[in-house]
């Protein structure tokens, strides 16, 4: 099973520049919370940035991991909201 | 996919106008994050129906792959999959999953098209 830091590079390389944080959230290393900020989600919706993230992650979401607590979005992106 | 399995998955997502796919039933959760789903939904105010996804593993793998999603609960408005725990929480708290709600209950916007029989 991956361990936070392993999960971080995986992410990392996967979207080259990102700001990504990973929490293991019980220390059992299959649920995980993952902030990740990237140029690769402009103009993505959040359902669309979230699969981008499962495909970086591959087998890892088809087992490894139970659980995976997920923040995404592009940077200094506004909130979306009426204008 | 088989058909028969797609055509099952695509009925069960069109049974309720709110529908949740989600571990264990309304009244009993089985799972920290489906819970979290329906509790939302009852502060939403609006009418759902949910599926129990441990009791169908044909099901539970079916969905994963029909909506390309690995996780549940997995919450379908319309027939549209809107998103899981995280993105449905996030909806919530800046109102955008009510705006979605009411989109769906309106008359102006009815979730099934007349079928055309010329």
């Amino acid at each position: 099973m991956p361990d936070q830091d392993a999960l971080k590079a995986q992410l990392i390389a996967a979207f080259p520049g990102a700001r990504v944080e990973v929490t293991d959230l019980t220390g059992t290393r299959d649920h995980f919370q993952a902030l990740v900020v990237a140029s690769q989600f402009r103009g993505r919706s959040r359902v669309e940035q979230h699969k981008m993230v499962y495909a970086a992650l591959g087998d890892l979401m088809r087992g490894p991991i139970h659980a995976l607590a997920l923040t995404t979005h592009a940077p200094d992106n506004s909130p979306e909201g009426p204008p | 996919m088989s058909d028969e399995l797609r055509s099952r998955i695509e009925g069960l997502i069109g049974k309720h106008k709110v529908m949740l796919f989600m571990k264990g039933t309304k009244h009993f959760p089985a799972c920290g994050f489906s819970n979290a789903v329906v509790e939302i939904l009852k502060k939403e105010r609006v009418d759902f129906d949910t599926f129990n996804i441990l009791s169908d593993p044909e099901i539970r793998q079916g969905l994963k792959e029909y909506s390309n999603w690995p996780t549940y609960p997995q919450l379908y408005v319309d027939g549209k999959f809107v998103g899981g725990c995280d993105i449905v929480t996030e909806m919530h708290q800046s109102g955008e999953l009510a705006r979605e709600l009411s989109a769906a209950k309106s008359p102006l916007n009815p979730a099934e098209p007349r079928r055309g029989q010329e």
